[in-house]
């Protein structure tokens, strides 16, 4: 019973230098904040805790610890079982931008050793932020030195640690979130198998499951032609604009952005029918059918009938076997491993 | 040589040519000021003027001042420098980011842009620093077929200046072309705070309409508005001077006022998706909410249609057995969670009638032009009526369709 208690909590550890942009992410991505509106936030004093629910039996348990030097020695002695503990996932943030490069790894290296000796399961992000202050065509260059150096003093962690470019003015926020908290579901097999089916069913050309409050991507299925669709980056574009959308909504009618919520949204063209609909406590579904009438309503009926089966599957929490994962895949290589 | 001038944009080019002898004549005999003159004349037909490779498919009726009665409704944008002209056109025309236009370098010559939309129209922004009564200047020229002039105010500036040069350009407008309108835009206006804004707002709108009665104009067409690029109030004000271009506008109303009263809409509004303008709404009272609402959600429907609405090859596996093919007007559809809550519903209208034809530039596939119907649906029409919603709109479709024949 406690093995299952303690796979519904996942302790995520949320570091890098002070001012590197943590509190200001973790606000666009949780707390429905625009971004020109991140200035406004203070420094983080010690660590702040917050609670998300995320699809139904997942719940992170995001630790936010500020950055200030004077806190950081502290985090490495004093609390350092404390802090370091039973952790899932440590996301370290990397300022670009950052002058004192060397010194922000001599601090990532030390965080690595406490972590590897406190959780040694734990999985490592690595987010170089503030991507948009670096010229376009530098970027990639830049990142993937970053990349090389960082990895160098990752020790423990050289195999397994995943890097991301990250900003707060475009998508790319999205991107490395939506691959952090796919790690971190403990069904995802699962669920990828169920809506699978399910599109087989309605003859869906895509199905993307996405948490409602964070509009983050859980998971996606994709069939046919879809697969050719020029804009690999949609998952997250799609995110990013249901988040504006609800901002947009909660600004203008005065409900508080946490609520806005839309029951179901619907686009119908003569090229391809789009809809969104509630599918469990936490989750929308995002369908892309075919332009037809017949099929649209067929799918409107049938994911309504499935809903039992994922609500289901929110409760029923099966542990992860912990060697699946290969984290830096998208979601859709997976599917063949649900049978096991 | 104002004549020689004057000549169509074909034979601009031996026109140059020609010009070549008189300007070096000018330059021997002429102070250096005339030829700064000269170069602003010949500005404003070397300007680039955005080809056009559609003509316009239709006009919403003569213009004002138009001879022809099918040109273009050319907009005007003057005011004192700096005032915020060049921002304005490239945020509304150009969806520039409000905070790119620091960057914008001071206008020297007649910009003009083109807009191809639901109507066809031509916004020229004009140098802040010419005095464009100077009898050098060619007035019939520039005011001759304008629909409207948007004078531009820097209210976080002094702006008795720019009031006094307003004054003297209505005087001179109303003295030879008394049906042009005179929009005034109190601009830059986020920078203050609502109680100075409103004073700020009222003070220039008694200075302008005293010094007017004074010179004995006590009903001139001039209309004041507090605009901003930092949100939706820049568009929502041209909506309005666009709409008073519109001569159709009343009976565009009156199908709306039905609408809403037959489907229990709160509120709706007829948009130009491309460049997000408002052409009517009925004559309920109007919320900029409201607009910024619309406005967002034309953002969701266009960027998700862009996602998904690229284009597959032809002959997908079992495209063929769907018979019907769907609407070819886009509709969408958004429900709130909670009770009572509004929703909103999206119809495209006449988006296959006034798709560009095959060969103008396809590229882009926004540039198609179109308009939305976008309501805000009351608190008791329930979701269930689509239907009979749907069935009313195809009505006031049918409607638009003799309104504007093409």
């Amino acid at each position: 019973m406690n093995s299952v208690k303690r796979q519904k909590q996942r302790k995520v550890l949320l570091m890098g230098k002070s001012g590197a942009g943590k509190t200001s992410m973790r606000s666009i991505v949780f707390s429905n904040y625009v971004a020109k509106d991140v200035r406004r936030l203070g420094a983080t004093i010690d660590v702040e805790h917050s609670n998300i629910k995320f699809m139904g039996n997942l719940m992170l348990n995001l630790w936010d610890c500020g950055g200030q030097d004077g806190f950081v020695e502290n985090y490495l002695t004093h609390q350092r079982t404390h802090v370091f503990g039973s952790v899932a996932v440590l996301i370290f943030v990397f300022d670009i931008e950052s002058r004192e490069f060397a010194a922000d790894v001599i601090n990532y290296s030390n965080i690595i050793r406490a972590l590897s000796e406190c959780s040694p399961n734990a999985k490592v992000f690595i987010l170089i932020h503030k991507m948009d202050l670096v010229q376009t065509r530098l970027r990639d260059q830049l990142f993937a030195e970053r990349a090389d150096y960082i990895r160098g003093a990752s020790e423990g962690f050289k195999d397994s640690v995943d890097f991301f470019a990250t900003s707060i003015w475009d998508q790319s926020l999205y991107r490395a979130w939506t691959m952090i908290i796919y790690h971190l579901i403990p069904n995802a097999a699962s669920i990828e198998t169920l809506l699978q089916q399910l599109a087989e069913v309605i003859d869906a050309r895509e199905l993307i499951l996405y948490e409602r409050t964070t509009c983050l991507m859980v998971t996606h299925v994709t069939r046919g032609m879809e697969n050719e669709n020029p804009y690999t980056d949609r998952f997250e574009r799609i995110s990013s604009i249901l988040k504006t959308h609800k901002q947009s909504m909660s600004k203008h009618t005065g409900i508080p952005a946490g609520t806005a919520n839309f029951a179901e949204m619907q686009i119908k063209t003569g090229r391809f029918m789009f809809f969104i609909t509630r599918l469990t406590e936490n989750t929308n579904l995002a369908a892309s059918i075919p332009p037809s009438e017949q099929i649209f309503n067929a799918a409107r009926i049938n994911i309504l009938l499935a809903r039992p089966r994922f609500a289901e599957l929110d409760i029923a929490s099966r542990p992860r076997a912990p060697a699946e994962g290969g984290q830096g895949q998208p979601p859709s290589a997976q599917i063949g491993a649900a049978e096991a | 040589m104002n004549s020689s001038l004057l000549t169509i944009p074909a034979r601009r080019r031996r026109l140059s040519d020609e010009m070549e002898d008189p300007d070096e004549g000018l330059s021997r005999f002429q102070p250096a000021a005339r030829l700064t003159m000269l170069r602003y004349l010949q500005d404003l037909h070397e300007a680039e003027t955005p080809l056009d490779a559609v003509p316009p498919q239709y006009h919403t009726g003569r213009l004002p001042n138009s001879k022809s009665g099918d040109g273009k409704p050319r907009l005007l944008l003057m005011g004192q420098r700096r005032s915020g002209k060049s921002s304005i056109s490239s945020v509304v025309f150009h969806k520039l980011p409000p905070s790119e236009t620091l960057y914008i370098e001071a206008t020297t010559r007649v910009k003009k842009e083109s807009m191809h939309s639901f109507m066809d129209f031509q916004v020229w922004d004009f140098p802040g620093h010419v005095d464009y009564f100077d009898p050098a200047f060619d007035t019939e020229n520039i005011f001759e077929e304008i629909g409207a002039l948007i004078w531009v105010i820097d209210a976080q500036d002094e702006y008795i200046d720019a009031i006094m040069r307003l004054h003297k350009t209505i005087l001179n407008l109303q003295q030879h072309y008394p049906a042009i309108n005179v929009e005034v835009f109190v601009h830059k206006v986020d920078g203050l705070s609502d109680d100075f804004r409103q004073d700020t707002f009222r003070d220039i709108i008694q200075r302008v309409q005293d010094d007017l009665s004074d010179a004995g104009f006590e009903n001139a067409p001039v209309s004041f508005y507090q605009t901003s690029i930092y949100d939706h109030s820049i568009f929502e004000a041209f909506s309005k001077v666009i709409q008073k271009l519109i001569p159709q506008l009343p009976t565009l109303e009156a199908l709306l006022n039905s609408l809403c009263l037959s489907c229990r809409i709160e509120k709706a509004y007829l948009f130009d998706v491309l460049s997000k303008i408002y052409i009517a709404t009925d004559t309920s009272p109007t919320d900029i909410g409201n607009y910024e609402l619309c406005s967002d959600y034309i953002d969701v429907i266009v960027d998700v249609s862009e996602i998904y609405g690229w284009d597959r090859p032809e002959g997908e596996a079992g495209e063929e057995e769907y018979g019907e093919s769907g609407n070819q007007d886009a509709e969408s559809l958004i429900t709130m969670e909670k009770k009572g809550n509004n929703y909103l519903y999206l119809r495209e209208i006449n988006k296959s009638v006034f798709q560009r034809p095959e060969s103008a530039s396809m590229a882009d596939p926004k540039q198609s032009r179109y308009l939305a119907l976008i309501c805000l649906m009351g608190e008791d029409s329930s979701a269930e009526k689509k239907a009979l919603i749907d069935y009313n709109v195809g009505v006031f479709q049918e409607a638009l369709k003799q309104v504007f024949p093409r």
